[in-house]
């Protein structure tokens, strides 16, 4: 009986197609990326169903769990007139490089009396600063720009804003244990400065089933199907 | 020489391992997957009563509302949500102060539909116009989180009320809260 001969098969695989998978799936992740936006300090939002996506080149307001109000707006040449008009009106005397501190800043959370020696520190410092010992802008109900020192960073942002040729919009990112008086010092705030209509960043939660907003989605989904 | 090496050389294999290229494409997969935030922010947009320091609307606003369309709202501390029917601005008839929470079944999604139930038969019975609307009054307290108001304020979304308002909160209020946690045994 002739012995049957078992080909021998080499043990190596072509690792070619793989590799291109992993690559593949590699860029889209690299494409599909965003990083997350450095914050001052950890916010975890409240979930709600709207879908509405954030408008860029707007004023954020970031409120924390202790109550500390952080402000930032998403425009760096807005930025840079706001600090150049900020030191003008309020005699704080900083230099083109803690300027330029502010411009690069994520978010400022100190009363403009502790302005300068917050911007003198560096990025590592202030990010350290915010996390533990930054006080946060001093907010209260009234417009009082002297005690309402929120109030004046809104009204020259709006300011710069318009300069730049966009309308402010408001965003406030407020932290979902941040107690309710303080979230009602930003809106009477905003209130005083008579803007009613603002947003909240939220992350995004499913609708539930069987209500009004779901029934009415699927109709336009249906419609829209047709 | 160098030359006659490379040409008596040994055949190397065109092939080369791709093993440690394909585990490096795996591990920055990896990487990307864990930073990547798929579920972007989304904004939610709310509009506050348009209010004057000069002129006081608020009362001649609330006085417009029907006590049978309102449904008042209290958020209080550790979620908890206190509603009643009407505004309860007759001190001689106290409303029925109920408690619930953010639960998806029986919660306070089930009051706001039964509300909006309720006038939708009213309407039909002839007892209101087809103008008005189930309006809904978010009164929060000084315990109450950010994540009650955006709760209730998605609440209203979701159920499609047409007329809501965040209101400050009364002492009257206040009381009926108290009188509630009192009467739980607290």
């Amino acid at each position: 009986m002739p012995k049957i001969k078992m080909p021998r098969k080499s043990t190596h695989i072509d690792m070619t197609a793989m590799c291109d998978v992993a690559f593949l799936l590699l860029t889209f992740f690299m494409l599909a990326t965003k990083f997350k936006p450095m914050e001052p300090v950890q916010v975890v939002t409240p979930a709600s169903t709207s879908t509405k996506v954030i408008p860029t080149g707007f004023i954020q307001i970031t409120l924390d769990k202790d109550g500390r109000v952080f402000y930032n707006v998403d425009n760096l040449n807005a930025k840079k007139g706001i600090i150049e008009e900020i030191n003008k009106n309020k005699k704080l005397g900083l230099t083109p490089l803690e300027m330029q501190s502010f411009v690069s800043n994520t978010a400022i959370g100190v009363p403009f009396s502790q302005l300068k020696s917050y911007l003198a520190l560096t990025p590592a410092q202030q990010e350290a600063y915010d996390k533990t010992k930054a006080a946060g802008i001093p907010t209260d109900t009234t417009g009082n720009y002297e005690t309402n020192e929120l109030a004046y960073w809104i009204t020259t942002s709006r300011y710069q804003l318009l300069e730049q040729g966009t309308k402010a919009r408001i965003a406030i990112k407020a932290d979902g244990s941040a107690k309710y008086p303080d979230v009602q010092k930003l809106i009477a705030t905003l209130g005083n400065l008579k803007i009613f209509r603002f947003s909240f960043i939220t992350n995004s939660k499913a609708v539930p089933k069987g209500t009004a907003l779901s029934e009415e989605q699927a109709a336009a989904k249906a419609a829209g199907g047709k | 020489m160098a030359e006659m090496e490379v040409k008596g050389g040994k055949k190397g294999s065109p092939r080369v391992d791709l093993t440690p290229m394909v585990d490096l494409g795996f591990l920055l997969i990896t990487f990307f997957m864990f930073t990547t935030t798929m579920t972007k922010p989304k904004a939610m947009d709310i509009q506050m009563p348009y209010k004057d320091n000069k002129t006081k609307l608020t009362e001649d606003e609330q006085s417009k509302i029907k006590e049978s369309v309102a449904l008042t709202i209290l958020l209080s501390k550790d979620h908890r949500i206190y509603y009643y029917e009407g505004m309860g601005t007759d001190p001689n008839n106290p409303p029925d102060v109920k408690v619930t929470t953010f639960q998806n079944s029986g919660g306070i999604r089930q009051a706001i539909i039964d509300k909006k139930k309720k006038v939708q038969s009213l309407i039909a019975q002839g007892a209101l116009t087809a103008t008005d609307q189930t309006t809904v009054l978010i009164k929060p307290d000084s315990n109450c989180t950010t994540k009650d108001l955006i709760g209730i304020l998605d609440e209203m979304t979701i159920n499609a009320i047409p007329v809501y308002a965040v209101v400050d909160i009364t002492p009257v209020d206040q009381e009926f809260i108290k009188k509630t946690e009192q009467a739980n045994g607290e």
